[in-house]
């Protein structure tokens, strides 16, 4: 099983390397990219040096090109997969159908995975990335089951990824316009959710509040801890209730799954957080390097064990983790 | 230009479905689609029950496409859309990529509705290649995004050859989750819902602690919490869009039918936004904005 880290910057980069991963995903510094954050990603000079660092290890370079091409500039997607196979990138992950298509067309040679953005769920949207553009593998959404990942892995002969850590979309990628309609901008369009340059905190009489576009996501007492006013994170009112109508802040984490995930074939646990501090990359990196090395090393004997939970508690989104939909009870 | 009654998106008893589709029937609509796009357990009317109600409105002279579920993970999901795709007679709104691959498979035409992501021209003629005969433009994209795709179609010399529907009134479905939010909301388990959006046949109002309205939650389904009214915009959208979608919430929908007739027809009355409405993707800014 490969562990699959995420790099937002090139000392990111190295020390998921240093650290054990895999393979590292980093993406462009453009609105091909998902993680499109100011002062993130590879710059030219960046990704070269980058990609040598990645190749002088033994290791796997993957470059997300996970948004959908805009019409008339789709010249800037199809640059970003001449970037990736001019680096000599082990992999593209690509989104938008019409990127998919050039990049198979044109470099037959390049693999490709089906990114998450994407948002294939079943075994018949599967086959039609895979007999159209020869997908090797799919990043499956965070909206399964692991009995549907289960079965899915059943169904199909393609290679499955799944996001084993880190931040929790909990709606199915790719097809969430919530951000956009709150402010005009979604990781579809620009490669953001919930971009920060719309948030604002204010104290007020009523405790800190964070708004995003002005909308008012959170309200906090002294007490209570903050957390990014990621939209669907808020507490909102429903039938004279207040809560999190969607979802706490709080952030996915497998560990204790990965045996399972191990017996269902999975060729690759991802770990989210490009946007994310070298420090995060690093413990991250270490946990899941310790717990695959343990697992493969004596399955019947891994645990869990309590330093790498609460090593991951630390970097976790309010200090709390889930099995997300990977539970059922979570749905 | 013509117009549609979209699927109803909320789970409703069955006799309120039928006394629907009655009207639906008697309504100027030009085409009509139905089908449960939300949610497979909602079963009120089965997947043969929509399959036949779909052919008896087409016998009775209307434009009927079946429309098929949204987010679809289990294999029996995939047996209720093969059930849709085998119906013999009618077109198919695909409203997931797994869609389009068995409709191309068993050569049904279809359109491609607005949960797929296709967001530029070389997509719109890649899924034309398989069988697209019409396609359903993502809620979020604007007047401006839709122009260029039909410049980039007629350089393509594709643009005559499919039909582009905008979903111009109603509740804009904005996501899909592995949770269903009205059993949260309820406390209940996903697992043991007790089909509770019965309960709330316009899905449940989440607002802010402001009492901003934000969100309409329909099951597993986020819905925006204004309604999106494109009325005041048909000038905008001559010779770029062929179909307007009115999404029902309730039979208030015929009403408003008739209000975009009437403006089709050369009327030109203004209809100032109520507070709760909004047209901002259209404008190309938050789509909970509102453009007067």
């Amino acid at each position: 099983m490969e562990l699959l880290c995420p790099a937002g910057s090139l000392p990111a980069l190295k020390m998921a390397i240093d650290c054990g991963a895999d393979a590292v995903y980093i993406g462009l510094k453009d609105d091909t990219n998902a993680r499109h954050f100011a002062g993130l990603n590879f710059n030219d000079k960046k990704i070269v040096k980058g990609a040598q660092y990645v190749k002088d290890h033994y290791k796997k370079l993957h470059i997300a090109i996970n948004t959908f091409a805009h019409p008339g500039h789709e010249i800037r997607w199809r640059n970003a997969v001449d970037k990736c196979v001019d680096l000599g990138a082990d992999v593209a992950i690509i989104a938008d159908i019409a990127t998919l298509d050039y990049a198979a067309n044109k470099y037959p040679e390049l693999e490709l995975h089906l990114s998450v953005q994407a948002s294939a769920t079943n075994s018949a949207a599967i086959d039609f990335y895979q007999k159209n553009f020869n997908i090797k593998r799919v990043v499956l959404p965070r909206v399964l089951s692991i009995q549907q990942v289960k079965q899915l892995s059943r169904n199909t002969n393609i290679a499955l990824e799944v996001f084993a850590f880190g931040s929790l979309c909990i709606m199915a990628e790719g097809r969430c316009y919530l951000s956009s309609y709150f402010t005009g901008e979604s990781p579809n369009t620009v490669g953001a959710c919930s971009p920060a340059k719309f948030v604002r905190w204010l104290e007020t009489d009523n405790g800190l509040e964070s708004r995003l576009n002005n909308i008012l996501i959170d309200s906090y007492q002294s007490h209570e801890k903050t957390g990014y006013p990621t939209l669907c994170k808020g507490r909102y009112n429903v039938g004279g209730k207040l809560y999190h109508v969607i979802e706490e802040p709080t952030s996915l984490n497998t560990l204790s799954i990965l045996p399972e995930l191990m017996q269902a074939n999975i060729c690759s646990v991802k770990i989210e957080g490009r946007q994310r501090s070298v420090a995060y990359v690093e413990q991250i990196t270490q946990v899941w390097r310790a717990a695959i090395d343990a697992y493969q090393a004596s399955p019947a004997q891994y645990k869990v064990l309590d330093a790498w939970t609460s090593m991951l508690d630390n970097v976790s989104e309010g200090n709390q983790t889930t099995l997300g939909a990977y539970h059922r009870k979570w749905q | 230009m013509k117009l549609s009654l979209g699927p109803v998106l909320y789970y409703w008893p069955e006799k309120s479905i039928m006394d629907f589709y009655d009207q639906a029937l008697s309504s100027t609509a030009d085409i009509i689609y139905l089908g449960e796009t939300v949610c497979s357990k909602r079963r009120e009317l089965k997947t043969r029950d929509w399959i036949e109600l779909a052919k008896s409105l087409s016998q009775q002279g209307k434009e009927v496409v079946l429309s098929s579920l949204a987010l679809l993970e289990a294999p029996s999901e995939i047996k209720i859309l093969q059930q849709l795709c085998d119906n013999g007679e009618l077109s198919v709104e695909a409203n997931d990529v797994g869609a389009i691959q068995l409709l191309h498979e068993k050569k049904v035409p279809f359109t491609c509705g607005p949960a797929i992501n296709c967001y530029n021209a070389s997509v719109l003629k890649l899924f034309m290649n398989k069988g697209m005969q019409r396609w359903v433009m993502p809620v979020e994209l604007s007047r401006d995004w839709l122009q260029q795709i039909v410049f980039d179609c007629q350089a393509l010399g594709i643009r005559d050859q499919f039909e582009i529907e905008v979903f111009a009134h109603g509740f804009m479905p904005l996501a899909y989750s592995a949770r269903c939010f009205t059993a949260r909301s309820e406390n209940k388990a996903k697992d043991d819902c007790e089909l509770c959006c019965i309960k709330y046949p316009q899905g449940r109002a989440t607002t802010t602690q402001e009492d901003q309205q934000v969100f309409i939650l329909n099951g597993i389904q986020t819905q925006s919490g204004y309604c999106y009214n494109l009325i005041n915009d048909l000038p905008s959208m001559q010779g770029l869009v062929d179909i307007l979608r009115i999404s029902p919430s309730s039979v208030q929908a015929f009403k408003i039918l008739e209000n975009f007739r009437k403006e089709l027809q050369g009327e030109h009355t203004q209809y100032p936004h109520a507070h709760y409405e909004c047209n901002g993707f259209w404008h190309k800014i938050a789509g909970l904005e509102s453009v007067n």
